[in-house]
């Protein structure tokens, strides 16, 4: 069946994380002819969002890569020629490392819980399985002769299967059904290379029927309404990835919900920051003084360009320096270094706080009282967005096709083909890879950073108020100067990334050790075990940790090209996420790649209006569907509880 | 294919253009002739529902056409008696729905708006919870849109909705967005009405806890935002509360010209067939004719009194904490105009004289950033009421001295005044010294000075001297160094009886030719004009 798949590209993308992604829906938008491939059975690659058991079976993966040798692949010696040369790409991911697990609730029900709703599946029969999608309203359909292994990234079908019929198999499932749940063990340690690392942390709580409380089968069971980010991030509402989806119309296949409160940490407290005027209004907590200076400063930052004699004595400053001078408590100060500018007390200049400050004032008032939108689903929902775009423009997708190689021309020096798993042969003009596949000679004088990321599913949240669907993100500064800030990002059901009653929460900071080394102070502060919580009056007041995951992931932004060994020149290098809170740097880099190799293209430009585009009379087959397609998307986003386009209008009066 | 070398094939902007333009003439087209339909069946006289149908065509897409709403008001008219009550609901349901379509063209439109007040107002069972949703969708979309505020009111009016629920959404509306008139304006209806005060005190004077609320929410609204003038009315209004209560400030009395003056703390409109002012003599109702002193308002026998506080006295606790709070605000504000003029209004209200020196200077730095000079004039517009305002002061503060002193001279020379006000409170006056001042008239109102004997005004920019008419007791007039131009603005001056000596040194009018014997001629009886 792969022998169906063309032989001849434009492009091929490989990986399917968000600059991919751009790339791909840009280069489709422009009439190139795209092939993107992934060698996971998911998008997103570490931009992807999981199920609860879906992201079970990711820590198995993370685990078993190291482990497992190569898997029967056909042979591609023979399909290269003399004046060609091989450059073989990575065979597993490393980008993942240090996983932990914590399961802290009781285990209180038999073996063999399962997600309502999974798949079952062994991953051979994964290979051929064709995944029912509502491909009607794609032109793939036009290919259905391999359509086998192809996907089509389905955001809204999805969506509505989750909603409306939990009993449908849900067409994001892949994966086989876990068993994890063995003996009273329910927690495992999954650890990467380094046995002696293994902990196991067994709280073997007996069964505590008192309250409604929530016991891991419950989180199982109800698995499916997590969709749990590898990377944390949000979308700043004047930022670069909203400015695209907007231009780009790829918002239609999105919903997004408005991050409703900024939170501080300070004195041990958690406590809300006011940042919108209405904010500054309501506050309980200021004085009618520290509105005033608080307003002043805020009014300042705005055009603070405009006003250089305010600043410019103190340019060589540090922000956190420059801020005592401007008349600010102690607690204003707080707000604005840490939660709005969002910079570091020890090594932030002037300028660039001011700068940053700017920058999250003036994404207020777009969409809502802050500067963030969240994407329901998940941020995982972004690349797939993408995906989807480039599919409508006749993309072609493949996942779990793994790409053995790169065919580069002796003499040229230019990449000319990859070949497959299977042993095909595809050519393309140029060829886009995200920086894990590189094998890792290509990498061998790369310097990675890491980012320490922390998974938590918790009982209540950090700061609780009448509505109990807020979405918060909270800046803990590092208790020495010169430690890294950690961003924490609580995430209510009405996200759609987590079952009712319980919080998603999501640490992020860059490594200076392992997650947990970096993260569980954090953690400790803000959370108690679901244990000790009856015991410790004091602890009652803090939510509980259900569970708990700590990974590193690496951080390949930044590295400039010419850092890989014996790439190419048509073979283009994507970063995966990086650790920043925005993703300026995923849109930057794709479209940068884009100009690139496009010097003279439009980078996504607006879709036409279906109305205007002209249809030969001679071929009427592919007008009827051509139509449909258009407006059937039409149809899907004005259905859409909030479009991107539509809340910027109630502006405007 | 649909896609040509993977590319979709599209119109061309001029192709878009042009498939535009053709639409728009056809919309022109059919506008226009709908237009002319329904005004020939209006004059026709032909109010059926086919007008309803031509005109929803046209105010679909404009609702802004008052006359074709006044044509459906018509025909609704007509079909209330000619059809049934059930056929009467089928249409009025649909009304309705039309003009929330309407609403949502344009959600500002007065026409529509009213339109839905009338219609509502005729109905025999109105649906007043609908309407206070449909307000709340509007006021959703645009928390600011007075004419839904305008059209809420007259629905809680209608539907009796307590108070205190109207209060509530008010609140809710301030905490999204402060900058809404609209909302402090009903609180300030809504707060009387939820506090009535029992006493025979005031109307719509506030409890002081609810004032002190009151005042903290409008105080954080100032302090996040000085420059924003919704919340300083509010402020303004909340602290001005108390009208004084009416009374009779002074009546004079004076047997040789056998006449009596009244003056009131506030305008007052004296009719003869009203019985407003009841003269008793011996305790016999008299019938005497009322008028107004400068004589040149019509017959309305009025004796015109200005409230001359601005603010009234709160309890001064209030008073002087918010002139703490507005203390601090100008300290870290200022160039904020609103903040100083609060400033000034309530040490005024406080104690005029003793913040007099204080609130000079603020006026000062109020007047340094209205004038150019600086180059960062604040408010250039203002300028000349911030003096009228400072004159006003000035004046108020004199007459207080001279009330405590229990004199009948004021002495107003050198204090840069630009206007005269509170004249009418000036009945017992006998001296009045004005020189020295920004003046540019003697204004009517100086008619009131019932008791003038001398009047000094020199050195002022005097143009005219419409006031200084019926002075019974005028004798001295001083204008040295004015501005008076021509012979003929002395014509009032003839009206004094008792004027012997007027000195008019230093005026434009003193060149001309044969002037003294123009003005012998003039004011006869006056022995003593200095020129």
């Amino acid at each position: 069946m792969a022998d169906s798949l063309p032989t001849e590209f434009d492009v091929v993308i490989i990986g399917t994380g968000l600059p991919e992604s751009i790339l791909a829906a840009a280069c489709s938008r422009s009439g190139q002819r795209v092939l993107h491939v992934d060698s996971r059975s998911y998008y997103g690659g570490n931009w992807a969002s999981f199920s609860f058991s879906g992201l079970l079976s990711w820590l198995k993966e993370c685990q078993q890569n190291s482990n497992v040798g190569e898997e029967g692949t056909a042979t591609w010696q023979d399909l290269i020629d003399e004046t060609e040369e091989a450059i073989t790409l990575r065979k597993e991911d490393a980008t993942i490392q240090h996983t932990e697990v914590f399961c802290y609730v009781g285990q209180d029900v038999e073996d063999n819980v399962q997600e309502v709703g999974a798949l079952q599946k062994n991953p051979s029969s994964v290979e051929s399985s064709i995944l029912t999608l509502d491909s009607a309203c794609l032109p793939e359909e036009r290919h259905t002769s391999y359509l086998t292994s192809y996907e089509v990234p389905g955001t809204n079908t999805q969506k509505s299967d989750r909603e409306l019929s939990p009993e449908v198999t849900d067409t994001e499932e892949w994966l086989e059904k876990e068993k994890y749940c063995e003996d009273k063990t329910c927690v495992y340690t999954v650890s990467d290379g380094e046995k002696d690392e293994n902990k196991l942390r067994v709280k073997d709580n007996t069964d505590k029927p008192k309250k409604n409380r929530i016991s891991y089968s419950q989180i199982v069971k109800e698995g499916r309404r997590f969709n749990i980010d590898l990377v944390s991030k949000l979308l700043y509402s004047q930022g670069s990835l909203i400015d695209l989806l907007i231009k780009s119309n790829v918002s239609r296949y999105a919903e997004f919900k408005n991050v409703t409160r900024i939170l501080a940490f300070r004195e041990g407290k958690v406590e809300q920051v006011p940042c919108s005027r209405a904010d500054v209004f309501n506050s309980k907590e200021l004085t009618m003084v520290e509105k005033r200076m608080l307003m002043k400063f805020l009014t300042f930052c705005l055009d603070y360009e405009q006003h250089p004699d305010e600043y410019q004595a103190f340019e060589q400053c540090l922000f956190s320096e420059y801020l005592k001078t401007k008349k600010l408590t102690p607690n204003l100060r707080h707000f604005i270094l840490h939660s709005i500018a969002m910079t570091s007390e020890s090594s932030c200049s002037t300028l660039d706080g001011l700068k940053a400050t700017k920058t999250f004032l003036q994404c207020l008032g777009r969409f809502g009282n802050t500067p963030f939108l969240f994407p329901l689903y998940g941020q995982g929902e972004i690349p797939q967005c993408f995906c989807r775009m480039s599919a409508v423009f006749g993309g072609i997708y493949c996942l779990r096709h793994k790409v053995q190689c790169f065919v580069v021309d002796r003499e040229s020096g230019r990449c000319k083909a990859i070949i497959d798993h299977f042993g095909q042969r595809i050519n393309a003009k140029y060829f886009i890879v995200e920086d894990s596949y590189l094998s890792e000679e290509a990498c061998s004088t790369v310097q990675y950073r890491q980012i320490s990321r922390a998974v938590l599913i918790t009982d209540q949240s950090i700061l609780k108020t009448e509505s109990d669907q807020q979405v918060s993100i909270l800046i803990v500064p590092p208790v020495e100067p010169g430690a890294c800030a950690v961003r924490v990002m609580e995430l209510c059901s009405a996200t759609m990334t987590c079952m009712k009653d319980t919080y998603l929460v999501h640490l992020t900071c860059s490594s200076s050790k392992t997650a947990r080394e970096d993260l569980e102070s954090v953690v400790k502060k803000l959370f108690t075990p679901y244990a000790e919580a009856e015991i410790d009056k004091e602890e009652l007041t803090k939510p509980q940790l259900l569970w708990a995951l700590y990974f590193n992931m690496r951080d390949s932004s930044g590295i400039n090209r010419s850092s890989y060994n014996g790439l190419p020149s048509n073979v283009y290098v994507c970063s995966g996420p990086d650790c920043e809170l925005g993703n300026d740097h995923a849109v930057k880099q794709a479209e940068t790649l884009f100009q690139e190799i496009f010097p003279n293209e439009e980078f996504c430009p607006p879709p036409p209006n279906p109305e205007d585009i002209i249809f030969d009379g001679d071929d009427k087959q592919p007008e009827a569907s051509g139509t449909s397609n258009i407006k059937m998307a039409k149809l899907e986003s004005s259905k859409e509880s909030k479009s991107l386009e539509s809340p910027g209008k109630h502006f405007q009066n | 294919m649909y896609m040509r070398h993977g590319r979709l094939k599209v119109k061309t902007s001029e192709e878009q253009a042009e498939a535009k333009r053709l639409e728009r003439e056809q919309k022109l087209k059919l506008y226009q002739s709908a237009t002319q339909a329904v005004f020939q069946k209006r004059q026709a006289g032909e109010l059926d529902e086919s007008v309803l149908e031509l005109t929803s065509q046209i105010l679909g897409a404009n609702p802004d056409f008052a006359t074709l709403w006044n044509c459906r008001r018509e025909v609704f008219q007509q079909l209330e008696t000619q059809k049934s009550p059930e056929e009467l609901a089928v249409l009025v349901k649909a009304e309705l729905g039309f003009l929330e379509s309407c609403l949502r063209v344009n959600p500002k439109s007065y026409g529509t708006w009213h339109h839905r007040c009338w219609l509502l107002g005729r109905l025999p069972e109105p649906n007043w919870a609908r309407e206070l949703e449909l307000c709340a969708r509007f006021l959703e979309v645009d928390e600011r849109n007075f004419h839904c505020w305008d059209y809420r009111r007259f629905v809680a009016a209608q539907a009796a909705v307590p108070p205190a629920e109207e209060l509530a959404f008010t609140d809710s509306l301030i905490t999204r967005n402060f900058s809404n008139y609209s909302s402090w304006h009903y609180r300030s209806c809504l707060l009387p009405q939820l506090h009535p005060q029992p006493d025979s005190g005031p109307q719509g004077r506030l409890p002081e806890d609810v004032l002190l609320k009151e005042l903290e929410l409008v105080q954080n609204a100032f302090f996040t935002d000085p420059n924003d003038q919704s919340a300083w009315f509010y402020h303004r209004w909340l602290l001005g509360r108390a009208d004084p209560q009416d009374a009779l400030r002074c009546l004079h009395v004076s047997r040789d010209e056998a006449c009596l003056t009244v003056s009131f703390s506030r305008p007052l409109l004296v009719e003869a067939r009203t019985e407003t002012l009841l003269l008793l003599v011996d305790e016999a109702p008299l019938t005497v004719e009322w008028r107004t002193p400068d004589g040149r308002s019509r017959p309305s026998h009025v004796w015109v009194s200005q409230d001359w506080c601005e603010l009234s006295v709160e309890k001064s606790t209030v008073l002087q904490s918010e002139l703490e709070s507005c203390k601090e605000l100008q300290e870290l504000e200022p160039e904020n105009k609103w903040c100083l003029l609060t400033i000034i209004l309530l040490m005024r209200a406080l104690d005029p004289l003793l913040y007099e020196k204080e609130t000079l200077q603020y006026f000062q730095t109020l007047k340094a950033m209205t004038h150019p000079p600086l180059l960062q004039a604040v408010d250039p517009m203002r300028a000349a009421y911030l003096d009228d305002l400072r004159s006003k002061f000035l004046v108020e503060n004199s007459i207080l001295k001279m009330e405590y002193a229990e004199v009948r001279v004021l002495h107003l020379a050198h204090k840069d005044l630009t206007v005269l006000c509170h004249l009418e409170q000036l009945l017992l006056v006998t001296h009045l010294d004005l020189s020295h001042n920004r003046l540019r008239a003697l204004p009517p109102a100086l008619a009131a000075l019932r008791c003038l004997e001398v009047l000094q005004a020199n050195d002022n920019a005097i143009e005219s001297l419409d006031g200084v008419t019926n002075l019974p007791r005028l004798r001295e007039l001083l204008l040295c160094n004015n501005r008076l131009q021509q012979p003929t603005t002395l014509q009032p001056l003839a009206s004094c009886p008792r004027l012997v000596l007027l000195n008019l040194q230093g005026n434009p009018l003193c060149q001309a030719e044969g002037i003294l014997e123009h003005l012998a001629e003039l004011l006869p009886s006056v022995n003593s004009i200095l020129t």
